[in-house]
């Protein structure tokens, strides 16, 4: 069994978010990036189910040489190997352009993506991949077993939950609740240094899109404090006042 | 040249994200010029009514194929209507069955890709949307080059506008569908419910609530309210509450109306997924709790106090 994990690479959730350069450009400075928590479910399922398989798990990223901490990471979680695209991770389609390149003739069983990237929140890169490809595309899945060539999913829907099944190959994105993620051990992190890590050059991707600025929210105007004993004047000033209700 | 817009239904109804998605595909026609066609998969009682929401034309489509949500299928159905009426701008909500859908069909028409968009475009000079990022802690403006664009409008983005006017329902059958490797074998749904995505009120709690056990009341201002109900994450991971009502940086973001936060103290990651709420009302014990930087109103105070005369009140303001 041959598997492989797509991931990101993001800032750490506490980040303050700030923009430079006439706010064009996001300012990592003193940032923390991550392993995208997403991916982390995404590998920790695809070990769970190619390990005991005798399968393989990839990881593989797009981008450039200073996510390589955030890769070992996921190495020590487990992965087999590992695969770095060295590419600026410009957009969701010029990333699943670069993974569909590097995937087609590799023969994967399955792939798995997380739901989204908490970057740029895209979620896109499952549907994208599978047209690409022209394999099946399942989203926010939080169920998952493979067996005898047949894979059996549960996914998230607008107002309730789906149980789908669906022939190998395929890609999927995982959602909450899929598993718990993988703390790696010491082993495991002995073993990351060693493990492989291949750099591969982009093909050339599509420019569809491009970032031109960015914008922080309007912050609030500062709170209107309602006494406790009051809470019709909280639903008076919701319903008259903020017309919200 | 057309707008096509990605009519989804459930139970046969058109929901409210998608009358916005009609909405907003009027108003990006009324600046790109052409028409709007609305195309409507699997069956909708009352197609015609699309019409008054901005819809010139409406194309429904049938088939054995479409009777359950395949996002292969429907990307490929959709994406030929697309082709054979000259879309250029094609307008999907983004809720989940609108995101599966939103990939494929960019790249079905080789079409640049936004979801997440939370405003009309400006397109003063090219096409530039407004999107959510980083899990609603900023936006990003994005430029869409392509001659195609696939946009996924998030739910609660823009107004639904009325037109009072006829459209004209036409059904076809598309030929050449790839055949499904999925199959569903089996769907819950909790009915009766809004869903946490498209509510216009949320009544969300966290860890403040103590428990599960008291979730009633949670449940009970919510329904007063017509609203959803959301929860920390903290809350989800204890299992008190599903995780499909976490809310936040790892949960879901949401836009309502209206977000009440009952014992939640407002932590970076939590205010991301809700701070593009219209409104925010947070009910906290702690005066110092962050969340209150981030509200519109407050009040101090034990929610197991409050709570019980707010429903009382909310179930009082439903009745007259
Ligand atoms: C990687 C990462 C990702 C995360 N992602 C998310 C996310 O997506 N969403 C999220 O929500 N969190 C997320 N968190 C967790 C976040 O940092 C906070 O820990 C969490 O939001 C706190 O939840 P809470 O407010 O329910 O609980 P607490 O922080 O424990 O706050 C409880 C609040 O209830 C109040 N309270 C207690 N009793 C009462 C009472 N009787 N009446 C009224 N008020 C009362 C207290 O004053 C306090 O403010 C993440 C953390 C990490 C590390």
């Amino acid at each position: 069994m041959k598997v492989l994990v797509c991931m990101s690479v993001v800032p750490d959730t506490t980040t303050k978010i700030t923009f430079t350069n006439n706010d064009t450009t996001f300012n990592a400075q003193g940032v923390q990036f991550i392993m995208n928590p997403y991916d982390e479910l995404a590998l920790t399922k695809a070990l769970d189910i190619a390990e005991p398989a005798g399968g393989t798990v990839t990881i593989l990223h797009v981008g450039l040489a200073d996510a390589e901490p955030a890769i070992r990471k996921a190495l020590s979680m487990g992965a087999t190997d590992a695969v770095r695209i060295n590419a600026n991770p410009t957009d969701s389609q010029f990333v699943a352009e670069q993974i569909a390149a590097f995937v087609k003739d590799k023969g994967y069983d399955f792939i798995l993506t997380g739901r989204e990237s908490i970057d740029y929140n895209g979620g896109a890169v499952c549907g994208l991949l599978g047209a690409m490809l022209n394999i099946p595309s399942i989203n926010v899945i939080t169920q998952l077993t493979v067996s005898g060539g047949t894979a059996t999913v549960e996914r998230d829907i607008d107002g309730g939950r789906e149980t789908v099944s669906c022939s190998l190959p395929f890609v999927a994105s995982a959602q909450k609740d899929l598993c718990e993620p993988r703390i790696p051990n010491m082993r495991g992190i002995m073993a990351a240094r060693t493990k492989p890590l291949q750099v591969v050059e982009p093909v050339s991707g599509s420019t569809h899109v491009s970032y031109a600025k960015f914008a922080l929210p309007q912050p609030k105007q500062g709170v209107r404090m309602i006494s406790a004993d009051n809470p019709e004047e909280l639903l008076h000033l919701l319903r008259n006042e903020a017309k919200v209700i | 040249m057309s707008v096509i817009v990605f009519a989804e239904t459930r139970d046969q109804q058109y929901k409210k994200s998608t009358l916005e998605a009609v909405s907003y595909g009027k108003e990006v026609a009324q600046k790109t010029g052409g028409k709007v066609i609305a195309v409507s998969m699997g069956g909708a009682s009352d197609p015609a009514i699309l019409g008054n929401y901005g819809a010139d034309e409406i194309i429904t489509l049938h088939g054995a194929e479409f009777a359950t949500f395949s996002p292969e299928v429907y990307a490929a159905g959709f994406a030929a209507v697309c082709k054979a009426h000259g879309g250029k701008t094609i307008v999907i909500s983004n809720t989940y069955s609108g995101k599966s859908l939103a990939g494929r069909v960019a790249v079905l028409l080789n079409a640049a890709l936004a979801t997440n968009v939370v405003d009309y475009p400006d397109t003063a000079a090219g096409f530039r949307v407004k999107r959510g990022v980083f899990s609603g802690k900023a936006f990003a403006f994005m430029d869409m080059n392509s001659e195609t664009k696939v946009i996924a409008i998030t739910p609660n983005s823009v107004e639904i506008k009325t037109y009072g006017s006829n459209a004209a329902v036409s059904a076809q059958q598309p030929a050449d569908l790839p055949s499904s490797a999925t199959r569903i074998e089996n769907t819950q749904t909790v009915s009766g419910k809004v869903p946490l995505t498209e509510a216009e009120v949320v009544v969300s709690a966290g860890r403040g609530m103590k428990g599960p056990e008291n979730w009633h009341m949670v449940e009970e201002l919510a329904t007063a309210l017509g609203a959803a109900t959301a929860c920390s994450k903290p809350v989800s991971d204890m299992h008190w509450r599903p995780h499909s009502e976490h809310v936040g940086q790892t949960g879901i973001t949401i836009k309502p109306n209206l977000y009440i936060a009952i014992g939640i103290s407002g932590a970076i990651q939590h205010l991301a997924g809700v701070s593009s709420s219209k409104v925010i009302v947070v009910i906290n014990k702690d005066p110092e709790a962050p969340f209150f930087k981030a509200a519109d109103y407050g009040i101090v105070g034990d929610a197991f106090d409050v709570l019980p005369k707010l429903i009382q009140a909310a179930k009082a303001t439903a009745a007259s």
